[in-house]
């Protein structure tokens, strides 16, 4: 039988992935990707709180899952901002380095 | 050992391993094609959970627009084989990143499974016509309850759309 624990742990797990993929690539486009992937964490543990809520409750609220809508939402606006600004920094600089993106004057 | 316990652990361990392939793949095309596997298999969770709405937004929406953009972008600017040198900056970031990533993982399935006790049993829904029909009621409780957030999502999505189009844009005379 499932339990949120397992839910919830490989929530956490995806996660630590993702933090990990933040901290330990040099590459920008990988850096969004484990952003991508820690939102998504975290949208899993959201419905699986939400569900095991509904079991408990035996009646629907929903609320986990909207949420997860907003999250989603606020994802492809974050991405569609950041890959232009990645795309900028490419034709000014035409490297994409995480390193070498330390002054804001371009 | 139920089925439904058989598909999470296929399941999970799917997941895990294309977020490790994303992690540690050279070739940012096939990190990107990890992620969009890795989104897949979550959305078969959500179906699992019971939320078919939020199964398929995650796959039009993530798998498909978000990570399109995403491989459009890396062929636009040729960046599959960036050279990932280790930072000469700071040389200890990886081993440090490792240990606190490790420490992060064991902290959080401790304190999951030794303090939190989060033993409600999770069922799928018996079948589908009954989550089809809790998704009849969710679409009420967004447009009721969530109006407002809903609303404010819409100009959130307005306004990236404009920032991206006046980032992308050429400026006159400017220097890009």
């Amino acid at each position: 039988m499932i339990s949120t624990n397992y839910y919830i742990i490989l929530s956490a797990i995806l996660f630590t992935i993702g933090a990990l993929g933040v901290l330990i690539r040099r590459n920008p486009l990988v850096i969004f990707m484990s952003i991508e992937l820690m939102l998504n964490a975290a949208n899993l543990a959201f419905v699986a709180f939400g569900r095991s809520w509904e079991i408990a409750k035996g009646e629907a609220f929903f609320n986990g899952q909207i949420f997860v809508f907003f999250v989603i939402a606020v994802a492809a606006a974050e991405v569609a901002v950041g890959l232009a600004l990645i795309v900028e920094i490419f034709k000014t600089k035409k490297n994409i380095n995480i390193d070498e993106m330390n002054s804001l004057k371009g | 050992m139920t089925s439904e316990l058989i598909v999470f652990l296929v399941l999970s361990l799917v997941a895990i391993a294309s977020a490790l392939g994303m992690l540690f793949s050279r070739n940012t095309i096939y990190s990107a094609l990890f992620l969009v596997l890795n989104f897949v298999t979550v959305a078969v969770f959500y179906l699992m959970l019971g939320a078919p709405f939020i199964a398929m937004s995650q796959i039009t929406v993530y798998a498909g627009a978000i990570m399109v953009l995403f491989l459009f972008v890396i062929m636009l600017l040729g960046a599959e084989n960036l050279t990932s040198s280790p930072s000469q900056a700071m040389p200890w970031q990886r081993p440090l990143a490792f240990i606190l990533a490790l420490t992060l993982t064991v902290e959080s399935v401790y304190l999951i499974f030794a303090r939190a006790k989060l033993d409600t049993v999770i069922t799928a829904p018996d079948t589908v016509t009954n989550s089809m029909e809790s998704l009849r009621e969710m679409a009420m409780t967004l447009f009721d309850k969530f109006l407002l957030p809903f609303e404010v999502t819409s100009i959130l999505l307005l306004v990236a759309m404009v920032g991206a189009i006046v980032l992308a844009k050429k400026e006159k005379g400017g220097r890009a």
